[in-house]
């Protein structure tokens, strides 16, 4: 899409170093950290299967992983774009808010006569002029994305309650509903978790293999350096704001098949699970840091995590407790290192 | 160069691992079974078997009168000696509650008792329970899922008799004029807007009464307040508000008790819990609400759902069940969009002389 100049091919290996890291041996701590990170999330998702498999007897059913695949998967998908725009030091709250509206749009069209099929292409239209819409004020206009997308988040929100409230739209064809209760035949895989698969495939690809990838890490390490370097440090935000809400959009489609019907509040509350699965994932919410695999491995640990506590019936506001630790555990632990050695240095130059 | 090489080999170990942890559980896994219950019979037996697993899966776990119902429920359970799990979100979405039914399923429940947060979006997911030999009962809020599943609706009263009742309670208060406004909860709530269309229809009756907004809470007490606000501030002559849901009865009872001079021209009436209205009804800010008695519906549900379960119970119109101390009750037939259901009995109203006898 975006052609990047060969000087931008290299930028994560020479960025310098940020004004607070020690000299020399910053990056080196920065891959190091990374790896721990990821090795770590591996440790906590075997021991989460090992803890659930022996707490309840359910936990190793057939049924079970197909279920944990149902409910992570719009999540997990909206945890892919998400990822990319936190790697360029911005943020998308809005995403839950867009899944809401499109699926509200692709219920109302429906419910109105429009093929199902129609109404699903005008629901990821919705999704990119929305995506469009965060990308014109954060990329082009030079706005906070926090702010611009907590605006984003209350408004698409009203526009679905606007299109669809107080109705509830059914009726959707049964062929495609199926996704919301039946695993793809033959497996126990459900059709949303291979979409996932194939879609953090993409991403990691771009993300790890490409100049465009290395871009987006070098727009999040250091932008003016990126922008000097030749990297259209604008375009690439603008780009993954639309397509942050294009994937939002075809979340929110999943989202109304697997539960075969829509209301204008569908999602409420979804980006706070989806913020905390990229951060989980190791994602530096100060940009410049992340890989696709920490991502996924949140996913499967966050999904089994919840299943289990649900099947042991443990109450609800200690699950939210638990998701809130995990969170404040995924900032304190990468960043700590940093925070102590900022610490050290003010205390020396006193 | 060296270093990187390490970080290299040791992330390609870590993506290995995990693949090869995928790969493991999906071979573990074993095929489950799945059979259909005809429930449309007469009944086949007649007691409740023992050792029954019923799930009640309310629409949150904070909802204070959720609760009362839920341990309504429990009660009729463990009195038949059986086993209840309560299980929900802390969220009033389908979402929260879909996992609490897929639990169900691999628990091998015989019963759940679900209060629905969304007429439709549970649909596939109940009906999967269905599938599995689970009966399924609803109570408070219905679903609408037509024949898949096929389910019991445990109605609290009469839908009409709800919406009716309350708008001729504030009627008679306001003298049968002026601007009235209803505070709901969701605004895709099934039962608040089957009571909100009975309103509509009865409010034709009182041709000087006008129903000027209808706004939603969300049952959410900030949320309710910050409406309930903006309502005030359009309609500044408002003669009286309908709150049929306790978080904004009681929201509505407590701006007005710190608003006096609003009781001046404005009347509140509703659906509340005796417990949280009671200061309010006693210092004149509220003078009559109604309410059934939400631990005596879960109760209710708690048998049907034993009852579907063991076989002395049926979805057969005119067949009947008997719900432990509160006697015996007749399933009704399907009508419109609601299917078999049970009606628990009339609405108590609650005012200074009688409040201070209920303990819910």
């Amino acid at each position: 899409m975006t052609s990047e100049p060969t000087v931008a091919a290299q930028p994560a290996e020479q960025a310098p170093p940020r004004p607070d890291a020690p000299e020399g041996d910053g990056k080196r701590s920065v891959l190091r950290g990374l790896v721990r990170w990821e090795s770590a999330l591996v440790v906590v998702l075997i021991a989460t299967l090992v803890f659930g498999s022996s707490a309840s007897p359910n936990f190793l059913q057939s049924t079970n992983f197909f279920y944990i695949g149902l409910n992570m998967g719009e999540i997990a998908i909206m945890a892919l774009p998400l990822l990319l725009i936190i790697v360029t030091a911005e943020i998308d709250l809005s995403v839950a808010s867009m899944l809401g509206l499109s699926g509200t749009v692709m219920g109302a069209l429906f419910s109105s006569g429009w093929s199902v099929w129609a109404a699903m292409a005008a629901a990821l239209v919705v999704g990119a002029l929305g995506g469009a819409l965060n990308g014109f004020l954060v990329a082009r206009l030079g706005l906070p994305s926090i702010a611009v997308t907590i605006g984003t988040l209350t408004l698409f929100r009203g526009l679905a309650e606007i299109v669809l409230a107080p109705r509830t739209v059914t009726g959707f064809p049964l062929s495609l509903t199926t996704i919301g209760v039946a695993p793809i035949p033959g497996t126990e895989i459900a059709y949303s978790t291979v979409i996932f698969l194939v879609l953090a495939v993409v991403c990691g690809v771009v993300l790890h293999a490409t100049p465009l990838g290395r871009a987006i890490v070098a727009t999040g390490l250091q932008p003016e350096a990126a922008q000097f370097s030749g990297i259209r440090v604008h375009r690439i935000k603008f780009w993954l704001f639309v397509t942050s809400g294009v994937l939002c959009a075809f979340a929110g489609i999943l989202f109304t098949l697997k539960n075969a019907s829509v209301s204008y509040d569908a999602g409420t509350g979804l980006e706070l699970n989806v913020v905390a699965i990229v951060l989980f994932g190791g994602v530096s919410i100060f940009g410049g840091r992340g890989t696709v695999l920490g991502v996924v491995l949140s996913v499967a640990i966050v999904g089994c995590m919840q299943q289990v506590l649900t099947q042991l019936n443990v109450a609800p506001e200690i699950q939210n407790i638990v998701v809130g630790v995990l969170l404040l555990i995924s900032v304190v632990i990468p960043n700590g290192r940093e925070a102590l050695r900022r610490i050290r240095a003010r205390t020396r130059r006193r | 160069m060296s270093m990187r090489n390490i970080g290299a080999v040791s992330r390609k170990v870590t993506g290995v691992l995990a693949l090869a942890l995928v790969a493991t559980l999906s071979a573990a896994c074993a095929s489950s079974t799945a059979s259909t219950g005809d429930q449309t019979t007469a009944p086949t037996a007649t007691t409740i078997k023992t050792g029954l697993l019923v799930y009640f899966i309310p629409k949150d776990t904070q909802n204070p009168y959720e609760v009362i119902a839920v341990q309504g429920g429990k009660k009729a359970v463990q009195e038949a000696g059986g086993k209840a799990v309560v299980s929900s979100g802390t969220q009033d979405t389908a979402a929260a509650q879909i996992p609490s039914i897929q639990a169900a399923i691999q628990a091998h429940a015989n019963a759940i008792v679900i209060a629905g947060n969304d007429p439709s979006a549970l649909c596939p997911a109940l009906n999967q329970a269905s599938n599995a030999g689970i009966k399924i009962v609803s109570f408070d809020s219905d679903i609408s899922c037509g024949t898949s599943p096929n389910h019991l609706f445990i109605n609290q009263a009469n839908t009409e008799n709800i919406g009716t009742s309350e708008v001729d309670l504030l009627a008679k208060e306001i003298g049968s004029k002026g601007q009235i406004a209803i505070l709901s909860a969701e605004a895709s709530a099934t039962n608040q807007n089957a009571w909100i269309g009975y309103m509509k229809q009865e409010l034709r009756k009182y041709p000087n009464m006008q129903l000027v907004s209808t706004v939603y809470g969300n049952d959410d007490p900030a949320t309710s307040l910050t409406v309930l606000q903006g309502l005030l501030s359009a309609y500044p002559n408002l003669a009286g508000i309908i709150s049929p849901t306790t978080v904004g009865i009681s929201t509505a009872a407590q701006y007005l008790d710190t608003h006096k001079s609003l009781l001046a021209h404005l009347t509140l009436t509703g659906l509340g819990l005796p417990s949280q209205m009671k200061s309010y009804v006693h210092d004149g800010t509220v003078k009559e609400f109604e309410l059934w008695d939400p631990s005596k519906l879960g109760y209710l549900a708690g048998y049907a759902a034993l009852g579907l379960a063991s076989g002395s119970a049926s979805l057969l119109a005119g067949s009947t069940f008997k719900a432990g101390s509160l006697g015996s009750y007749k399933v009704l037939a399907a009508s419109g969009t609601t299917g078999p259901s049970v009606v628990l009995g009339p609405p108590t109203v609650f005012n200074s002389a009688n409040v201070d006898q209920y303990n819910f």
